[in-house]
């Protein structure tokens, strides 16, 4: 029974991370590219952890909770790559299929862009 | 004095968890240590947090954490339906959102579950903050997603971080 959770959550995570790295092939430009690597692989990674997770506990050496860690780490430095990538093509104005918004281009023109 | 002593009473206790979920173990020795990372750490990094954090409403906390955590669950569904259907259906836009947070912290926890949650990235911040730039893989209506995001997250946040 054990093994056939852990089976399943491992096979759900490698399904979702494939399914996020899919998205940087299938997706049309760089901005909406960026969509696929930073959600559907927190769930992907998400379900890898727990299961290891579970796995470790019921080794007989006590509760693993490091991966709790691993999870908070990813949720904090996910997020924050996908906008500094985004904010850097932003500025140097990539391609996209949606327009960027004007004030985007007008502090640029400014070089009030930089805090 | 108590300020110089203890700048950050909140992260305290949060270094001192990271600790004995690093050192995976329970022990009262760990958890001491834990407590004196805890208290050295925020002293000697007190120049990074200039604000001082407080948290006003736990419950609401909290309860924004839970709604945070079935959004990420919906929307890596909802992502992967969208890769796998193809690129035709996806409809993306920038959208402007104006900002009620005003601190620095509220602004990233803002901007960090907007990039966590459905089909949105944040992508800019104009420099006076008081906009937010946010990219959106498939809108509908754009006023929707500022309302969503501005009802559902922002104001949680303002509740906890800057309530008066």
């Amino acid at each position: 029974m054990l093994e056939i959770t852990l089976s399943a959550l491992i096979i759900i995570g490698a399904l979702f991370t494939f399914i996020g790295s899919l998205g940087l092939v299938r997706m049309p430009d760089f901005y909406t590219r960026l969509h696929g690597p930073t959600k559907a692989t927190t769930l992907g990674v998400g379900s890898l952890l727990i299961a290891s997770m579970i796995y470790f506990s019921t080794q007989g050496q006590g509760v693993s909770f490091h991966e709790i860690l691993v999870t908070l780490f990813l949720f904090i430095t996910a997020p924050v790559s996908a906008h500094l990538l985004s904010k850097a093509a932003l500025h140097l104005g990539v391609e996209s299929l949606s327009k960027p918004p004007p004030e985007v281009e007008r502090a640029d023109a400014d070089g009030a862009g930089t805090p | 004095m108590k300020r110089r002593l203890l700048p950050h009473p909140i992260l305290t206790p949060i270094l001192a968890l990271i600790w004995v979920l690093l050192s995976n173990s329970l022990s009262p020795g760990q958890i001491l240590l834990g407590l004196l990372l805890g208290w050295i750490i925020p002293i000697f990094t007190r120049p990074f947090w200039p604000e001082r954090v407080t948290i006003r409403k736990p419950a609401t906390l909290l309860r924004f954490l839970v709604v945070v955590l079935y959004d990420i669950l919906v929307a890596n569904l909802a992502v992967a339906w969208l890769i796998l259907r193809g690129s035709h259906h996806i409809r993306p836009a920038f959208v402007v959102v104006p900002l009620a947070l005003r601190s620095d912290l509220g602004i990233s926890l803002l901007a960090n579950v907007i990039s966590l949650t459905p089909g949105t990235v944040s992508s800019w911040l104009s420099p006076d903050r008081r906009r937010l730039v946010v990219q959106g893989l498939s809108v509908k209506d754009p006023a929707e997603l500022i309302n969503t995001i501005k009802g559902r997250y922002e104001a949680p946040l303002l509740e906890v971080f800057e309530s008066c």
